[in-house]
């Protein structure tokens, strides 16, 4: 291919990267606390656009520590808002709920405990390995949560559903002990995806920042 | 509420508070004094017991999880001290305070009991919660080895 052909084809994509910035930049502005309604999205007219903000508003939840601090891209869990490795010094385990001796389960009950601190949820474990978060972009998120080799064979309105209501997702809104919540509300989560997933589910491009 | 269990093969009824950790339960209701209170925030492992079999620790497991569960504390590991592993203890002389032995102990039975020829990185791995201001890390190991294959580490 000449230069020549490849120019319009390269201020293609820059104009529409820019034009997505622009579209995204209408939007009101937010609190870091909490996530925008699917309503506000309305102002973007472009529907694949509208799309991609979409899940750039959810992943403020994903890629929160309180989220992502169990999607490690290793088999080491992270703790605290500066994701620091978990202590006690716990590892996967084959099925991503810990080693004997170390089980997830050993220490973190049904739900979080006021006095001694620990947090916990139902099936408190670590996402499988091929689900990790930590280290990579909105984008790629995106895709590897569309991708059934990577998100568990779940369907798109499987991970709508497990996003709006799963019981350990549901914790990062109620972590206790004074831990930071994530954004929004889990109504609110599961409403982006909803909406994300109508409109043709589409992946934001690399380098897009919610 | 009324809270059921079997602790070491007997059945017992307790009329307390369900949020009660089980350690509370052990030590100052039925006065098993073996399990060991060391921080309360399962960071040391000092309280482990068995639960259904599980490693659990003891000072976070609220008592109305436990309906009907099968718990194993140091006093039940063996009825006379003869586990293989309290054996090894003795015959290496792994304890020096002795405070987080009970605990070490519970740990390293439900790794045998799962991996009856650990590794060392199993070893490390599962007793990696289990801490020891006196720092007898190697004894364990070496002991942990020499029940495990009822001889030389």
């Amino acid at each position: 291919m000449k230069f020549s052909s490849l120019v319009p084809l390269v201020l293609s994509v820059a104009a529409s990267a820019c034009q997505t910035k622009t579209e995204r930049a209408k939007l009101p502005p937010v609190a870091p606390s909490e996530l925008r309604s699917v309503a506000a999205f309305a102002i973007i007219e472009d529907e694949r656009e509208r799309s991609r903000a979409l899940f750039l508003e959810a992943s403020r939840v994903l890629l929160h520590p309180r989220c992502s601090n169990c999607h490690p891209n290793g088999d080491v869990p992270l703790q605290g808002m500066e994701m620091r490795p978990h202590d006690p010094p716990v590892t996967r385990g084959p099925e991503d709920h810990g080693v004997v001796g170390m089980e997830c389960s050993g220490c973190h009950q049904d739900r979080n405990l006021q006095h001694a601190r620990v947090p916990g949820a139902p099936d408190w474990h670590l996402a499988p390995r091929e689900m990790a978060w930590v280290g990579k972009s909105a984008a790629a998120i995106c895709e590897q949560l569309k991708d059934p080799k990577r998100n568990g064979g779940k369907s798109l309105s499987q991970i709508v559903e497990h996003n709006a209501h799963d019981e350990l997702v549901a914790w990062g809104w109620q972590p206790g002990h004074d831990r930071e919540p994530v954004p929004g509300t889990q109504a609110q989560f599961g409403a982006l995806f909803e909406a994300w997933a109508k409109t043709s589910a589409e992946c934001p491009r690399e380098g897009d920042q919610p | 509420m009324s809270i059921t269990l079997r602790i070491n093969g007997t059945e017992h009824r307790l009329d307390v508070d369900p949020e009660m950790p089980l350690l509370w339960a052990l030590r100052d209701v039925l006065k098993l004094t073996g399990t060991k209170y060391g921080c309360g925030e399962a960071l040391c492992g000092a309280c482990t017991v068995h639960v259904n079999g599980q490693v659990v620790r003891s000072c976070v497991t609220p008592l109305r999880r436990l309906m009907g569960a099968e718990v194993v504390t140091i006093e039940g590991l063996s009825p006379d001290g003869s586990h293989p592993l309290q054996r090894a203890w003795v015959e290496l002389a792994v304890p020096q305070c002795g405070f987080c032995q009970a605990g070490q102990l519970m740990t390293a039975a439900g790794l045998l009991k799962k991996h009856p020829q650990p590794t060392d990185e199993q070893i490390d791995q599962s007793m990696a919660g289990n801490l020891c201001r006196c720092g007898t890390y190697s004894r364990i190991r070496e002991a942990i080895k020499k029940a495990a294959g009822g001889g030389k580490p």
